[in-house]
């Protein structure tokens, strides 16, 4: 864990209420995918964990949605505002669990880690399908970014104004060979991540038969494993979400 | 000189290299922070708090930010006094060379007194911390450390059970500290941490229901600075006990000011959370801000106002 100042190089809105960050520092950064980033914001007293969905050379990209005052505020933040971050925090996934296909599933802002995920599975020469699901049309974000590393992305909405009408279980249902469902089952995915809401993560770890790991959310206080704020229980005991996660696999999760 | 400053300070017999201390709970077992600092530039670490047997703690959320501060209801997750004694503490001692204060909990007068003495047993443990701030179970649920019979009680078996330097770790949640702590005193306590958290509250005002899981929690953080100080210049000046400051210490200077109210060592409890650094940060900020006051020893402010 450092800490470390890093620089707002953009703050751009890219769907409703949800904003991309890119911060830029001196010297290099070391970020795995499903780690994440414990941001100071002047004024408020307790950092703000962000997953990371991008790690640049000398940077991280991050997505947030303005949920509260302090997301509010980082969405007035000009380019040039300095910010200090603790990293990499946290866990991360596996993807050298991944034996040739990987299905990666996000619902909502979860689509952000996925694509850092989508980068190292691709370089380990894996194939890489994904899953995206939101509420509506102007909520959908990264499924772009996906497609131009030639991921194929199925998006699911809600209110069925793009792709298929309903959850991201519809979608996989409409869309892909479930394993051990298809005579053909080498086109099938192996392993599966997933990162959003609660209940579409039960959902998935219910439906897919397959080994999967779950990126989960909770309230922090230090991000780093000494103040026990994050405990959650697990089939395994007792663990806390900043560092024994914030991935586990989907069998280690109490719903 | 700023090189000349002397920051040590005597503690019931022991010497602490200076006077900060990571505050229990907010440290984990010490061991948790090793790769982020060089551990032995601080004074002492006050452990997390342990019981008898191991707990899992409150549901989450435990945590909710607030102005200046923060509320915890952890619940007093820990892997209980027998891990304390035979793993976390040894662990520690063996990467750390300060003062090693172990915390101990309690929810009966004799659940106090066989933790203390496990500690006791302990030779990685130099300093035990009592934290009556839990609830008597057997008493109608009232915390030990909001009555002046129930502190005394706990202090007086758990100093028949150990040799170690006992600090009774006060809650401000009470009328009156200074009766709480003369009890203490009186039934042989050899110091007072004082204050534990205020208990607070805070409503998520979209989904109308409360932040924390357990509703309430303890309320930490630089907001309760003024009130900590306060308590602690009472307790300073109306026992003869040496007192271990805490609350909402953030920076150098509070900790100039606990001294100055009476403390001989001064916990920083929330602010680690916020920043890991805040310990080592305040330990090299303290010689030239003593340098700016024309202190050029700790020692020698403990009280002075």
């Amino acid at each position: 864990m450092q800490k470390r100042i890093f620089r707002i190089a953009s703050n751009e809105g890219v769907a409703r209420d949800t904003f991309r960050l890119v911060l830029r520092t001196e010297g290099t950064v070391a970020v795995r995918s499903g780690q994440f980033v414990d941001i100071a914001l002047p004024g408020f007293y307790l950092r703000r964990p962000i997953s990371v969905s991008d790690c640049l050379p000398d940077g991280v990209v991050l997505y947030y949605k303005v949920v509260g005052e302090g997301t509010r505020a980082m969405s007035e933040m000009a380019p040039g505002t300095e910010l200090e971050l603790l990293l990499p925090l946290g866990s991360g996934f596996h993807p050298e669990k991944c034996r040739e296909h990987a299905l990666l599933i996000g619902g909502g802002l979860g689509a952000a880690p996925l694509y850092l995920l989508a980068k190292e599975l691709l370089a380990a020469g894996k194939q890489v399908t994904a899953v995206l699901g939101f509420n509506r049309a102007d909520e959908i974000c990264l499924a772009e970014e996906l497609r131009a590393l030639g991921v194929p992305v199925h998006i699911a909405t809600m209110d069925g104004s793009v792709g298929t009408k309903g959850f991201v279980t519809d979608a996989i249902a409409a869309n892909l060979v479930i394993p051990g469902s298809a005579p053909e089952s080498r086109s099938a995915f192996d392993r599966f991540y997933t990162c959003g809401p609660l209940p579409m993560m039960k959902a998935v770890c219910t439906a897919l038969d397959v080994p999967g790991e779950v990126s989960l959310e909770e309230r922090m206080g230090c991000g780093a494993g000494f103040c026990y704020g994050c405990s959650i229980q697990t089939a395994r005991g007792p663990k806390r979400v900043c560092v024994d996660g914030p991935v586990f696999d989907k069998e280690d999760v109490l719903w | 000189m700023v090189a000349d400053k002397n920051l040590s300070v005597s503690l019931c017999g022991l010497t602490l290299k200076n006077p900060v201390v990571p505050a229990s709970g907010t440290f984990g077992f010490g061991i948790e922070l090793a790769d982020a600092m060089d551990l032995d530039v601080l004074g002492g670490i006050s452990l997390k708090g342990t019981t008898r047997e191991p707990r899992y703690g409150n549901p989450t959320p435990r945590i909710a930010e607030c102005t200046a501060g923060m509320i915890n209801s952890v619940g007093l997750q820990n892997p209980g006094i027998e891990a304390l004694v035979s793993d976390k503490a040894p662990a520690l001692r063996r990467i750390y060379g300060g003062v090693i204060i172990a915390n101990i909990s309690g929810y009966s007068v004799e659940e106090y007194a066989y933790n203390c003495a496990k500690a006791d047993a302990c030779a990685a443990i130099d300093l035990l911390e009592v934290n009556v701030s839990c609830p008597n179970v057997h008493g109608g649920g009232m915390a030990f450390g909001t009555d002046p019979k129930s502190a005394a009680a706990v202090t007086a078996a758990v100093k028949a059970v150990t040799r170690k330097p006992v600090f009774i770790k006060l809650s401000p949640n009470v009328t009156d500290i200074v009766s709480i702590a003369r009890a203490c005193e009186d039934a042989g306590a050899d110091g007072i941490t004082l204050i534990n958290t205020l208990l607070g509250m805070r409503i998520d005002i979209k989904r109308r229901k409360p932040v924390i899981a357990n509703k309430m929690g303890g309320f930490s953080g630089p907001a309760i600075f003024p009130v900590a100080l306060r308590m602690v210049w009472q307790v300073a000046h109306a026992c003869s006990l040496p007192v271990m400051g805490c609350g909402g210490v953030a920076r150098a200077e509070d900790v100039v000011e606990m001294m100055m109210a009476g403390a001989t060592a001064v916990q920083v409890g929330a602010e680690n959370l916020r920043n890991p650094q805040a310990c080592p940060e305040i330990v090299s900020a303290l010689p030239a801000l003593m340098d700016t006051l024309g202190i050029d020893s700790l020692q020698e402010i403990i009280g002075i106002v």
